[in-house]
């Protein structure tokens, strides 16, 4: 059998040993090894699309001296590579540090130990390369339940990623992950009118874990699911205009809690390294502890331990331990997302959150898994206490200004409510608000047994760009009074 | 030797083992995306962080048997153990395509040639990078991103193809800030990019950017949702024609249901006799081969005088739909995009600007655009840095930030009033997982009607 596992021959490389090399160029020095494995499997309209497998490889050197910190990239991981990288790094840090913005030292880098790995039952190395493609070509062929279906998509990625990190006070940490991907499309026709459904949006299903995954069954006959909902679209109405009550599914949630919670209370942000193009926020330091984010029933958590969700990690990259913390609770803004640098910059306490896309980024601060706590009611529950509203489902659009305060969010699917009741489809459901407000306008969040874990494998940030992977876990909620919106010119 | 020579050295060498490693019947091109870079990231006028990045990425799509598969790896620079690991993904390949089933849509690789292109350029060194941006920027909260250095593309296979792209270039990607007179922070944003430094020129930029400020330092007008007549300049603009390149000129897109012009294309909407559009590869800002090493022809038209005359094909697309390709590169997210276009400038004099405005908003810039509704061309978005409200033609003050939600059939089409006679090169500033390639020409546009939600 040809299994998915792929390890091309390549020279081991052992990065106490290229410490050891360089560590006396330095005040401090540290060497970050990833190694990433990521294979895209896609079927379209029944046949073969994709099959890729490519390797990532290389190390991140970093430099310290007198307090500043300065990074070099490089995949030559010979001994002479990685010494030509350290004089990069000591050259770059003794020129800035002439005007560095901060010092930093040992406690922005402290001396962990320790491992993590992700939670596997199928791991590439028992896992069929003809059974995976199989799988998707048959559930591409699912998808398109009549002529009116233009389109079908079956997409799934695997990702294997291995860093390792050692610093010459004493760090040294391994981190084994296995990441799981996959999107299932329908894009469906009927004269000058498309409509596309997807299982739960085109990014959002993201987990650590093996191919264990994906239930073959159940996927396929999701898969007919979301076919019959692009061609059910092709006869919705448009979604109306006006003030509704919103219930927003899960894979409508976990966007919605990125862009306007995750975002703005990243401390970078707020100091302002991210204005020249993420943005800045509207979160200002003295917020923490004293602004009503939302309402009572807002609680919010920065959790990296949660099993199988995608940004689980038991250390941040430089070597801070992952701990759950309260972002939010009961509304009120606790803590903001940022690293052992942006804490000691800001005078704030913040999170395990310092993390860098791969071996040639340098570490900033960055959302993992943030995730909006269960409450005490049941979708069912809230559906019938709504006179007029909608339930949205699967992002399609999304939209939010720089500060982090007006947003817009495009969903796939909209189904109305009347007195208590789903009515009508709707198609190109939108809603747009003010966070603040719009996160003090929750009326109920769903219980544990409707709590979903989602994600995106591309949240983009920093200057150079990185996208990274995070997770957002939420139940369905209700929110009172927003505004929403259809399509048309 | 150079960055840039070593790394060919070391590409055609693993090219020659790698190529004769090829058995009957088995094809290879292999890509290359390589960058040696200083990124220097300021905040307030200081060093936020350093980063030097040497990289050399190396994708291989491996044909046999009606079956493709696509592997890549990092180079280390070192042509033994590179070599080693090629051959390892030729093996990997193999056993890959007995596995898979045959693909109907393979494009047979062909002999297309060879070109060399090369972009020498005169760079600033990193220490006086940050002499430069910190000393002369001090007090204007000076922050942004200065990347600089060599980047490469190639393209070779084993039927002899062999495309050659190599730049040494830069960009200073930058911000400045003041706090108005009602305590708000307002900023303005400029870029100043080339081949060849020149402190002279960072400066007028610099100089000019900190003049502007100035302007922002009057308290904000609120203004309510509603249409207004507006003026995109020319970074603004370009964010807005940029919208075109999500998918609504790929005619992979257009097949599947998913371009935002199926009504162009289709004849039911149309857009302004004043726009046109065309990929340009005269402008030098990336390399006219794609991955497959297709060679783009030097201009295509897109739209001329508000029609549709050509989506953009990649070779897949041409084999599973039955069209000529016309060298388009295909993405993975969006199908076949724009890579260097130009769109083309009008009648309207930018020094009138104002005066033609009248009473409206001037936007400067815009910020994170998406399809609200992409069926209708209609995108959403926010005003950002220097925007302000006009009044008589005169600017009157600065303006708090406004969501948009219009179609580009209206903005670009029933409601676009005038393109300014001056265009200006936009080169990318995009930096993720590499410095990217590219950019976009484009004029200033004067919009009627340009409608903000919230």
């Amino acid at each position: 059998m040809t299994t998915l596992r792929f390890s091309p021959e390549v020279a081991d490389f052992d990065p106490q040993r290229a410490l050891a090399q360089v560590r006396g160029m330095a005040d401090w020095a540290a060497v970050r090894y990833h190694c990433e494995t990521g294979q895209q499997r896609a079927a379209r309209d029944g046949k073969p699309d994709v099959n890729r497998i490519e390797q990532s490889r290389g190390a991140m050197l970093e430099a310290m001296l007198e307090g500043q910190i300065a990074y070099a990239g490089t995949s030559d991981l010979s001994p002479a590579g990685i010494e030509r990288a350290m004089a990069r790094a000591v050259g770059a840090a003794r020129a800035a540090g002439r005007r560095k913005l901060f010092g930093f030292g040992d406690a922005q880098r402290p001396r962990a130990q320790g491992r993590y790995a992700s939670p596997r039952r199928q791991g590439p190395e028992g896992a069929s390369l003809g059974e995976l493609s199989d799988l998707l070509l048959e559930a591409s062929r699912r998808l398109k339940v009549s002529a009116r279906i233009v389109s079908t998509e079956a997409a799934a990625t695997l990702t294997e990623v291995e860093s390792r990190y050692v610093s010459s006070n004493g760090a040294e940490i391994e981190q084994q992950f296995l990441y799981v991907t996959s999107n299932f499309a329908a894009t469906a026709r009927d004269g000058g009118e498309a409509q596309r459904r997807t299982m739960n949006g085109e990014v959002a299903r993201c987990l650590q874990g093996g191919l264990e995954v994906f239930d073959r069954e159940a996927l396929l006959a999701g898969c007919e699911r979301v076919g019959r909902e692009a061609a059910e679209l092709l006869e919705a109405i448009d979604c109306p205009s006006g003030a509704r009550d919103l219930i927003l599914q899960p894979d409508q949630m976990y966007l919605q809690i990125h862009e306007s919670i995750g975002h703005p209370l990243e401390l970078d942000r707020i100091l302002g390294d991210e204005r020249n193009y993420a943005g800045w926020s509207f979160v200002r330091p003295q917020d923490f502890g004293t602004l009503q984010y939302g309402s009572r029933l807002m609680n919010v958590t920065f959790d990296p331990g949660v099993p199988g969700e995608f940004a689980s990690y038991a250390f941040d990259d430089c070597g801070n331990r992952a701990a759950r913390e309260y972002l939010i609770r009961d509304g009120v803004l606790l803590r903001g997302l940022g690293s052992l640098e942006s804490q000691a910059r800001l005078g704030q306490p913040g999170v395990a959150n310092f993390r860098a896309a791969s071996w040639n980024r340098a570490p900033i601060d960055r959302m993992a898994n943030i995730n909006l706590e269960p409450g005490a009611s049941s979708l069912a529950e809230m559906i019938a206490q709504t006179r007029c509203g909608i339930v949205m489902h699967a992002n399609r659009s999304w939209s939010i200004d720089d500060y982090r305060n007006k947003f817009q969010f495009g969903c796939e699917y909209g189904q109305l409510i009347e007195e208590g009741r789903l009515t009508r489809v709707v198609k190109n459901p939108n809603y747009r608000g003010v966070t603040t407000p719009f996160w003090n306008s929750l009326r109920a969040v769903g219980r544990r047994e409707e709590f979903q874990l989602f994600g995106s494998p591309f949240c983009g940030k920093g200057e150079p760009s990185q996208v990274i992977r995070v997770g957002h876990a939420s139940p369905p909620c209700l929110f009172g009074g927003v505004e929403v919106f259809g399509g048309g010119k | 030797m150079s960055f840039a020579a070593e790394t060919r050295t070391l590409v055609e060498r693993l090219a020659g083992d790698c190529f004769g490693q090829c058995a009957a019947g088995e094809q290879v091109t292999l890509s290359l995306s390589a960058e040696e870079q200083a990124y220097l990231r300021f905040n307030a006028s200081r060093v936020r962080q350093a980063t030097d990045v040497r990289q050399r990425e190396l994708g291989m799509q491996f044909q046999s048997g009606g079956r493709r598969v696509d592997l890549g790896l990092s180079l280390s620079g070192d042509f033994e153990s590179d070599a080693r690991a090629l051959r390892s993904l030729l093996a990997r390949a193999r056993e890959e395509v007995r596995v898979l089933p045959e693909d109907p849509f393979l494009v047979p690789m062909e002999n297309r040639g060879a070109s060399e292109m090369h972009h020498p350029g005169r760079l600033l060194a990193t220490q006086e990078a940050i002499r430069v941006f910190t000393e002369a920027t001090e007090g204007t909260g000076f922050t942004g991103l200065f990347a600089s250095g060599p980047m490469l593309r190639a393209s070779c296979n084993s039927l002899g193809q062999s495309h050659w792209f190599a730049t040494e270039s830069f960009f200073i990607d930058y911000s400045l800030y003041t706090v108005n007179e009602a305590g708000e922070n307002k900023a303005v944003k400029e870029c100043y990019a080339g081949n060849d430094w020149s402190e002279a020129h960072f400066l007028a930029g610099f100089r000019a950017a900190r003049e502007r400020l100035g302007l922002l330092r009057k308290p904000s007008r609120s203004l309510p949702p509603g249409g207004y007549r507006a003026y995109l300049a020319p970074a603004a603009a370009r964010d807005l024609a940029g919208m075109m390149g999500w998918g609504a000129l790929s005619y992979s897109a257009w097949q599947r249901g998913l371009s935002a012009f199926a009504q162009l294309k289709e004849g039911t909407a149309q857009l302004s006799p004043q726009l046109s559009l065309r990929e340009n590869f005269a402008l030098g800002l990336t390399p006219r081969f794609n991955a497959l090493g297709e060679m783009a022809p030097m201009e295509l038209a897109l739209i001329e005088r508000g029609e549709l005359r050509n989506l953009l094909v990649g070779a897949r697309s041409a084999k599973e739909y039955g069209v000529p390709s016309n060298g388009a590169e295909e993405n993975p997210f969006v199908g076949e995009a724009p890579r260097s276009a130009e769109l083309a400038g009008g009648e309207l004099d930018e020094a009138r600007v104002l005066a033609q405005l009248g009473s409206g908003v001037y936007l400067g810039n815009l910020h994170y655009l998406n399809w609200s509704d992409r069926h209708s061309a209609r995108v959403t978005g926010m005003t950002r840095y220097a925007c302000f409200w006009v009044e008589g033609g005169e600017i009157v003050a600065p303006m708090r930030d406004l969501r948009f939600d219009e179609s580009l059939y209206r903005a670009l089409g029933t409601n676009l009033v005038a393109l300014t006679r001056e265009t200006h090169v936009m080169p990318e500033t995009g930096t993720y997982f590499c410095r990217n390639l590219g950019g976009m020409k484009v004029p200033g546009m004067l919009i009627d009607d340009f409608r903000f939600t919230l």
